[in-house]
């Protein structure tokens, strides 16, 4: 079992969406994605990407002015 | 038992993707939505940058409308493809740099192309006859239809009784009956049908969704075009016509000055790819230099407008520092800061 990492820092939505869709898309069941992301919008549109698409949103970690995103798969 | 029907709806996060899908869900067919990423749509960017928007409610609308419809939605990049439907549009522009026919094209040509490959029957959308200028009258309807090669697998449920039947309504997957008439302008019938539906919030409806149909937008990408020589962009091209000042003094150089903190953190993300500018004896903004400066007069010139800008504006001398390229040492230069009446409004892009 592989977790992995996204660096989305700097990208603006709805790109760390497209990208958390695309890394979960080649995971395995039981790992998580940690999304690291700038845009505050992320940290709305990657739960909802969740509840509508039926993954475990994970946890939301903020630091600085840096959000940590994980993800079930 | 009948087979459950498939399609793939176009969401775009407005009302009449909304209404175009729970009318179908209505029926019994199974939906699910598709948004394609242009880099050209309005929501999120700036509001994400500038930080006195930080605060505002920030949602994805497309997202937003599939939980309310209860719909899987698949959000797919085709930023890069997308170009050629902006440098070259078969169908030309609305008003302003908006290749609106062609978009629609080619978005329904990849959500029918996504439905044969995921097994769908069908797709949809939430046009209406006569409610765009281009992209939406009863000459295109049918064109789009042909050109994206979906045919009569194209269903336009909102106008559906203003069109030739399709194959769902022909095979009974769909009651024509229970499909809407919709024309015109007039959204008052997409509100009526929103209430009945129960909806009570909605995203504005229409026009605003994509800077290619804003007037100062591609008036800036076309200033980029003249300048390069050539018409082309790449993604970061279009998120930085998007914030800061724009300021072209001479043809062969741009500068972009950040207007608030925000955009401040976001345009030294750019650093590494651009020269920049740092106020340093007074505070002010960062600033990135497109283009190139070759010469002393034209790097005082820059430093003379961005120094405009800081909180020297009105002293004798503010210096800042210059890294003409990412890994060099900074240069260290004073200016005297350009008179506001100096500073043409014909520089201002």
């Amino acid at each position: 079992m592989t977790d992995q990492v996204l660096d989305m820092r700097l990208k603006l939505c709805p790109l760390p969406v497209i990208k958390t869709q695309q890394a979960i898309a080649s995971m395995g069941p039981g790992e998580v994605l940690t999304v690291i992301c700038t845009d505050p919008g992320a940290t709305h549109d990657i739960p909802a990407w969740c509840r509508v698409h039926g993954h475990e949103l994970v946890s939301i970690e903020t630091t600085d002015d840096e959000f940590y995103i994980r993800v079930a798969c | 038992m009948t087979q459950e029907r498939k399609a793939v709806a176009l969401v775009s996060g407005g009302l009449d993707s909304m209404l175009a899908v729970r009318t179908l869900q209505n029926q019994g067919i199974h939906v699910e939505g598709i948004n394609f990423y242009t880099g050209f749509c309005v929501e999120g960017h700036t509001q994400a940058i500038r930080k006195q928007d930080r605060e505002k409610q920030k949602r994805n609308n497309a997202l937003w409308v599939a939980e309310q419809l209860g719909i899987k939605l698949h959000i797919i990049d085709i930023s890069e493809e997308y170009k050629d439907i902006v440098l070259n549009p078969k169908y030309g522009y609305g008003q302003h740099l908006n290749p609106c026919l062609d978009c629609k094209i080619d978005m329904v040509s990849r959500a029918w192309q996504w439905a044969q490959d995921h097994g769908f029957d069908f797709v949809v959308t939430g046009e209406v006859m006569g409610q765009r200028p281009k992209s939406q009258r009863k000459e295109t309807l049918p064109l789009i239809a042909r050109q994206s090669e979906v045919e009569d697998r194209l269903l336009r449920p909102l106008c559906a009784k203003h069109m030739p039947e399709t194959l769902p309504e022909r095979e009974g997957w769909v009651d024509r009956e229970k499909l809407h008439d919709f024309h015109g302008r007039n959204r008052k019938p997409q509100f009526a049908l929103a209430r009945e539906f129960g909806f009570s919030e909605w995203a504005q409806p229409a026009g605003g969704c994509c800077f290619l149909t804003d007037e100062t937008f591609a008036k800036k990408m076309q200033d980029l075009w003249q300048s390069r020589g050539e018409r082309d962009y790449e993604l970061d091209d279009i998120m930085l016509l998007k914030i800061g000042r724009h300021i072209r003094p001479k043809p062969h150089f741009k500068l972009i000055i950040a207007r608030e903190e925000g955009e401040n953190r976001y345009l030294e993300g750019y650093r590494r790819q651009f020269a920049h500018v740092r106020p340093e004896s007074h505070g002010g903004p960062f600033a990135l230099i497109d283009g190139r400066v070759d010469t002393q007069d034209d790097l005082e010139l820059a430093l003379s407008v961005i120094a405009r800008f800081t909180q020297g504006k009105s002293a004798p001398e503010v210096t800042l520092s210059y890294c003409p390229e990412h890994g060099q040492p900074a240069q260290m230069h004073t200016v005297v800061p350009m008179a506001a009446d100096a500073l043409p409004q014909a520089w201002y892009r």
